[in-house]
């Protein structure tokens, strides 16, 4: 199989290509003309200060907010994305920073949100739904048990898996995922890591949103960077420091332009 | 479907007979608060209270009240309120009073068959557009519901005002009288025979239920406990049936149903009233409603905005509809309670369903829905408006003065909710 980088020098068309993005809130641009893209295969990160407009241009895509300028491609197909729904008929899978689950259902209940499985009734089939569970928690996180219990009473981790087996599981091809380790301890952002690895090796595109520069510099193949609603510069990680990062962060300096200018 | 991967299923817990039983402490807290004050009111009212006259009154003076209430549950779980019920009420019952006295005889003639079929119909369609109305004023436009309901309140209450001229309209459709509880009763041989659908269809459930876990292999009760619950359930349906039947029509009542027949009544006849048509609709509705809150896409949907919104959304739910839904609902369930209260009162008055909202907000509250958002169930609301009913008809027969009765009913309001919040406490649920 190709690595994504051969696949963006051969010219193919990208997994996710999102052009000239605007997004404006009360006349404040959040997100100013950004073009970012994405290989299968490929993780790309998302850095920048709170406020630099990256959360807010990946709920674009996600289909939480609708830009108000710009055009996204799949596959080299444009496509509209007005609403979550819609995001998933692309097989965009989003893994928010507040998680986004409904703290008073279970774990299946929450894994299944918005995409129930039914018996031939057209009823809910809780049963199936919880075995459908049981088998994806087996490969996500083999010490998850509080199968029937409402997810305000699990712990970071074990929400945070729960969460991560909805994008998971309904056959995602891209992945979106905001600070995913932002509340874990260490082993769980290992388990993170290593599901990012797995779920690459597979072919899917993910985007990485993170504010640790050292988990992008190990976890990604190229980092976007944000500053007050602008692109700085996407860079390969490959040719890049934590420093040239931070810098980019900080000063909104794009390394590779100094060199070449 | 079993992978080797998959999670291995834990033995079941030992635990104390309730536990093994999985019956719900919270349910069993609420029945037991209803048994105590029942046998209270009992004791001071001289074993008036316990009688099966009593126990069939009880019964028909809750449905109103009930029907709403379980529509109120979804309402409050989605974190919305609803307090233009009891005007709502009075509306779609002005309307039907209209068709059937007014409108209705003067097109097809009086006593014409079709007149209550009709007038419920309109009734029925008039109470689900008002509700999805305030739904999309909610859901839409984004104006508090309590807002939407609070004005809905003045308008509705009026607009029955209005349509009426504030006026008694009566007598009502004889067939619609039906719906009201003592003019329409299954009798005792359909009454057994509910009885033993309802048998049949609950204990279907039950070990349907165990079936389905246990193609998953999960675990499940021990065969003594399903047992058990079975003969539980087996014996509340017997029981409650029993009880109907035992409540016999007065023996004037009789002579007076035969001579409008023209039959003449044979000598000793006992016939017991049985189901009320009434309690039979709300049974309808409850079990409904509790699939729909359980077993549907709505109802999870109702659930999971009621405990995050914004991850309801984000999952795709389209949290503004499934408001419009919910009030509509709400509002259909209206109208059927205002088909019941006014056969019940047998014409319809300008005060109907007065202080109704305040009486089913505190049935939904009483029976453990929490204002925000998320947790409520039906049979709560509906032990809930039982135990507001038996509170003021036990009240008016023990003779407690009037104002002493509301004292009590806004007392017991609040610390059922205290109880609520101190119970939650220590199960350690949020």
């Amino acid at each position: 199989m190709p690595t994504a980088k051969e696949i963006r020098a051969s010219g193919a068309a990208p997994l996710v290509e999102m052009k000239n993005i605007s997004i404006a809130f009360g006349g404040i641009k959040a997100v100013d003309d950004v073009s970012v893209d994405l290989y299968p295969g490929e993780v790309v990160g998302l850095l920048g200060h709170n406020g630099a407009g990256k959360s807010t241009l990946i709920k674009v895509l996600s289909g939480a907010y609708q830009k108000d300028e710009g055009e996204i491609f799949i596959n080299g197909q444009q496509v509209e994305i007005t609403n979550p729904r819609d995001a998933r008929a692309n097989n965009i899978e989003t893994i928010y920073q507040t998680l986004a689950l409904a703290d008073n259902l279970d774990a299946d209940s929450n894994l299944f949100l918005g995409r129930e499985l039914v018996t031939p009734l057209g009823l809910v089939d809780d049963a199936a739904m919880e075995a459908e569970c049981r088998n994806i928690m087996g490969r996500l996180n083999p010490n998850f048990q509080k199968f029937n219990e409402p997810v305000s009473a699990l712990s970071g981790g074990q929400r945070q898996s729960v969460a991560i087996a909805r994008a998971v599981y309904f056959n995602a091809r891209i992945l979106i995922m905001d600070e995913p380790t932002a509340a874990l301890g260490p082993h769980e952002t290992q388990m993170v890591a290593d599901l990012i690895q797995q779920l690459k090796a597979q072919g899917i595109g993910i985007f990485l949103i993170d504010h640790d520069v050292h988990s992008v510099m190990e976890l990604c193949d190229r980092a976007s960077v944000m500053k007050n609603g602008q692109l700085v510069g996407t860079v390969d990680i490959a040719d890049v420091t934590d420093d040239d990062l931070l810098s980019m962060i900080i000063l909104g300096k794009n390394p590779t332009e100094g060199a070449e200018g | 479907m079993t992978d080797s991967s998959a999670q291995p299923v834990p033995e079941k817990d030992e635990g104390n007979l309730l536990q093994k039983l999985e019956l719900d402490t919270r349910l069993l807290g609420m029945i037991g608060a209803l048994i105590i004050l029942c046998i209270g009111f009992n004791f001071f009212t001289d074993g008036r209270f316990l009688t099966p006259r009593n126990f069939f009154n009880l019964t028909i003076q809750t449905v109103s009240v009930a029907i709403m209430a379980c529509g109120m549950v979804f309402v409050i779980v989605n974190r919305h309120i609803d307090l233009s019920v009891g005007a709502l009420l009075a509306t779609t019952s002005a309307v039907m009073a209209m068709l059937q006295v007014e409108i209705l005889p003067g097109i097809l003639g009086l006593g014409h068959p079709m007149i209550w079929v009709i007038a419920v119909i309109a009734g029925l369609l008039v109470g689900t557009l008002i509700g999805a109305f305030q739904g999309w004023m909610v859901g839409y436009l984004t104006i508090p519901a309590f807002i939407v309901t609070l004005g809905g309140f003045l308008v509705w209450r009026n607009v029955a005002w209005y349509l009426t001229s504030g006026q008694t309209k009566g007598p009502l459709d004889q067939t619609f009288l039906m719906f009201g509880g003592t003019n329409g009763t299954l009798g005792t041989t359909w009454s057994w025979i509910f009885a033993a659908l309802a048998i049949v269809g609950a204990l279907y459930a039950l070990w349907n239920g165990r079936r389905a876990k246990a193609s998953h292999g999960f675990p499940v009760k021990p065969i003594w406990a399903e047992v058990t619950l079975s003969a539980i359930i087996v014996a509340a349906i017997v029981g409650f049936i029993a009880t109907l039947n035992a409540y016999t029509i007065p023996i004037r009542r009789l002579e007076r149903m035969f001579q409008e027949r023209g039959e003449t009544m044979p000598e000793g006849l006992v016939v017991g009233y049985g189901l009320p048509i009434s309690v039979l609709i709300l049974i309808l509705v409850a079990v409904a409603m509790a699939i729909v809150a359980k077993r549907t896409r709505f109802g999870r949907y109702i659930y999971a905005t009621g405990g995050n919104p914004d991850a309801a959304e984000l999952s795709g739910i389209n949290t503004r509809w499934l408001t419009v839904k919910i009030f509509a609902l709400m509002g259909f369930l209206c109208a059927l309670s205002a088909v019941i209260a006014s056969a019940r009162l047998s014409n319809h008055g300008n005060d109907i369903g007065t202080l109704d909202e305040l009486r089913v907000i505190a049935a939904a509250v009483i029976g453990g829905t929490a204002l925000a958002g998320g947790f409520g169930t039906i049979y709560g609301a509906i032990i809930g408006a039982l135990i507001m009913q038996s509170l003021q008809s036990g009240m008016a027969m023990v003779g407690v003065d009037a104002p002493f009765q509301n004292i009590v009913v806004g007392t017991v309001l609040v610390l059922a909710v205290y109880i609520d919040i101190v119970y939650r406490k220590s199960v350690g649920a949020k």
